[in-house]
């Protein structure tokens, strides 16, 4: 490729054609700030922070400038940042200032440029319009007062999600970005992945709070407050006391949620395994019994409103093995009351997860068992990061071993891995390699699954059984997918499915990436390092080796696809089609 | 679905085909949707969407960024305020208040019984009557607020 030498700052620098001014300056350890460009989701030079001098008439953005031979760029003379400085101000001018008392206060991109660019009051007042919070949706709360009209939401929901729930509406001062014809979010196709929170640079898109209810279950003496965190809580959770993505902080967590006042520590990773028992033994009564297939993972509740909307065909093949986290909860509530001797009623069941979807999912009214919900509440990595620091527990000093409790919290490496996108197929395969080649299959990694590419594809053949797979991570990718399996392009028996891009560990309630960040990390890659690390760190890595799972079966459910196990793990689903 | 809505998403539907494969072809669409329905509903926006494979808020940001959409239905008697720099200055924004008390209804709305839309628009071409309103084709001028309820009342009988 054609290498272009470019000047940045007085620092030479060499970078191939189709660099942007951004990335080469990056190159060169200038940091150009940005406000509306997201890396591969958002570069449209439209907030015009990223205005750079190069030797032209006008300031260019430097986003979207490909930079040419020879180029002589200067991104700090006085023109520039009065450029910047100006553009901030009429940002901050009908910006709703109640940085105080906002959850994106410290992790926010327009205070963190106010801060770096010395803009410490604007001299425009701008007119406010009022507008009114969308708070209706169990999953995300939008206000429109604190957006800034970047329009990153929108772009991964539109683009890389291919949902569009919310677009641009209006035009001039009254443009908002909203759903169409004024309706709540709540009345519309989104699914609640929570991508557009991880997008937002402010405090306009956020997650439903709902730490109050695990505060006040916590100080009811009447209750049993239990918890489970998914696979994906463990290699993020780290990043909101200053440490590296991906960073593993098994120990510390379970140790903070001890400190919280649970009064047992599960894990999610438990019924991953029990996920796997069951979602296996229905693919091969598929296979069996002639489909239907391809069947579809059923783990990722974004994904299930996403076809429940999109794909109501589809519906027969979704496997109706619930999600892990309602696993967990209904065993809670069963199994581990009568062996515990407690009354279930009792029992609260609180989730940690790295989803603003599993909120969605918790109040589906056909999750309870006998009267009770199953999950009595759900919170994301970032409503527990808040926990532990309103607690004032010193995260990082917490000693690092594990104090699960006993029953329903034991886990294989197949379970942390459900956390990266192939990482369900991955498992489902250690177990079912097993049963179809009739012995214990050595080999357990099945790299051509890992990765952060859209669509992934594989074939194996297992005891005679030929085996076509495919993953699909984020809904665009799914529709994709869908699109090629539907004109007859490819066939698969079983297809993983993960709203999110690069599955759980990218899920929309996990700690956020600063778009700056963004540019040097990818959080995919970095959280997904550390579940596999987490995989390997175990002696047994195939979910039906664990000894919890043989004894609940042994005891309790009978057989993978039993009467009861369909009873208390198995589930339907809604056609939402318009 | 009535007869005569069959027969308006028939012709909708040969507007998609017709113009589907062409860049740029949702404006267009838009267009000829907008003279089909007389506006653009709903569900107009979502069958547009469905057709063409994009997403409902796609089009809805095109018709609320252009004045020329319309989402509501029109009324049956259109009535337009001018507001050029001649009525403005004899007054014309009294005038518009006064319609929009009487009607009930801001600028740009239809009344609920869909009989009036008030517009207020740009220069009529008739200064020398200042301040002038036109409903449908009917030309008022040298207007003050006091004389709107009785012009209002003749199209409501």
């Amino acid at each position: 490729m054609a290498m272009l030498n470019v000047t940045i700052d007085g620092v030479k620098v060499s970078v191939p054609a189709g660099t942007t001014v951004l990335e080469a300056a990056r190159q060169a350890n200038v940091h150009i700030p940005t406000l509306c460009y997201l890396k591969d989701i958002n570069e449209i030079g439209a907030c015009r922070m990223c205005v750079v001098d190069v030797g032209a008439r006008a300031l260019a953005a430097a986003c979207v400038m490909p930079v040419s031979e020879g180029m002589v760029v200067k991104t700090n003379t006085p023109a520039v940042r009065n450029a910047r400085k100006a553009v901030l101000e009429l940002i901050l001018s009908n910006h709703e200032r109640k940085c105080l008392s906002c959850v994106r206060s410290h992790n926010c991109e327009l205070q963190k440029l106010a801060k770096d660019l010395g803009v410490e009051e604007t001299r425009f007042e701008g007119a406010n319009i009022n507008y009114p919070m969308d708070q209706l949706s169990p999953s995300l709360v939008r206000d429109p007062n604190k957006c800034i009209l970047c329009r990153r939401c929108l772009a991964v929901c539109r683009n890389v999600q291919k949902i569009g729930a919310i677009g641009a509406v209006d035009r001039g001062f009254k443009t908002q970005i909203a759903p169409s014809f004024n309706k709540s979010i709540v009345d519309t196709n989104c699914v609640y992945c929570g991508q557009c929170i991880n997008a937002c640079p402010v405090g306009a898109l956020i997650e439903k709070d709902d730490t109050q209810k695990v505060w006040d279950a916590i100080s009811d003496p009447e209750k049993i407050v239990v918890v489970q965190p998914a696979p994906a809580v463990r290699v993020a959770l780290g990043e909101e006391f200053g440490m590296p993505i991906g960073t593993r902080v098994t120990g510390k967590m379970t140790q903070a949620l001890k400190r919280l006042g649970f009064d047992k520590i599960f894990d999610t990773d438990f019924a991953a395994d029990l996920t796997i028992m069951e979602e296996a033994n229905e693919l091969l009564e598929r296979i069996k019994n002639n489909g239907p297939l391809p069947m579809f993972t059923s783990c990722s509740p974004g994904w299930i409103k996403y076809c429940e909307h999109n794909f109501p065909e589809l519906l027969p093949n979704l496997s109706s093995c619930k999600s892990p986290m309602q696993m967990e909860g209904a065993i809670i509530k069963t199994y581990w009351a009568e062996k515990a001797g407690v009354d279930p009623s009792k029992i609260v069941t609180v989730a940690v997860m790295p989803c603003t979807s599993k909120k969605f999912e918790t109040s589906r009214p056909e999750m309870e068992l006998g009267g009770l919900r199953t999950v009595d509440i759900s919170i994301t990595t970032r409503e527990l990061a808040r926990m532990i620091k309103s607690a004032g527990i010193q995260f990082a000093q917490l000693p690092d071993e594990e104090v699960f409790d006993e029953l329903v919290a034991e886990s294989t490496g197949a379970a942390p891995i459900f956390g990266a996108t192939g990482g369900v197929m991955e498992a489902a395969l250690r177990t079912a390699a097993d049963v179809l080649e009739g012995r214990s299959v050595e080999n357990v990694e099945y790299k051509a699954l890992r990765g952060i590419e859209g669509i992934k594809e594989a074939e194996v053949t297992l005891g005679g059984v030929n085996l076509k797979v495919a993953i699909a991570n984020s809904t665009g990718a799914a529709k994709e997918l869908i699109t090629r399996i539907k004109n007859g392009d490819a066939s698969y028996a079983f297809v993983e499915v993960m709203a999110c891009p690069g599955g759980c560990v990218n899920g929309g309630g996990q700690p956020i990436v600063s778009a700056s960040k963004r540019m040097d990390v990818d959080p995919r890659v970095a959280r997904a390092a550390g579940l596999y690390a987490e995989d390997e760190a175990k002696t047994i890595r195939k979910s039906h080796e664990n000894p919890d799972i043989k004894k609940i079966y042994d005891e309790y459910l009978g057989n993978p696809g039993s009467e009861k196990a369909h009873h208390l793990l198995h589930t339907h689903y809604t056609n939402r089609a318009k | 679905m009535s007869l005569e809505n069959k027969e308006k998403y028939e012709a909708l539907q040969n507007v998609i085909d017709e113009l589907k494969n062409e860049p740029g072809a949702l404006m267009p669409i838009m267009q000829r949707a907008q003279d089909i329905f007389g506006y653009l509903p709903e569900d107009v926006q979502n069958y547009i969407a469905k057709e063409l494979d994009i997403p409902v808020s796609d089009i809805y940001g095109v018709a609320t960024f252009y004045a020329q959409f319309n989402l509501e239905p029109k009324g049956k008697y259109i009535i337009s305020v001018c507001m050029g720099t001649a009525c403005y200055v004899k007054g014309s924004q009294l005038v518009l208040d006064k319609l929009e008390e009487v009607l009930e209804i801001p600028a740009g709305r239809t009344t609920a019984d869909g009989l009036f839309t008030l517009n207020a628009t740009r220069c009529l071409g008739a200064c020398g009557l200042a301040p002038v309103i036109m409903v449908n084709d009917d030309v008022y001028g040298r207007l003050t607020p006091d004389q709107i309820p009785a012009i209002i009342e003749k199209y409501r009988r």
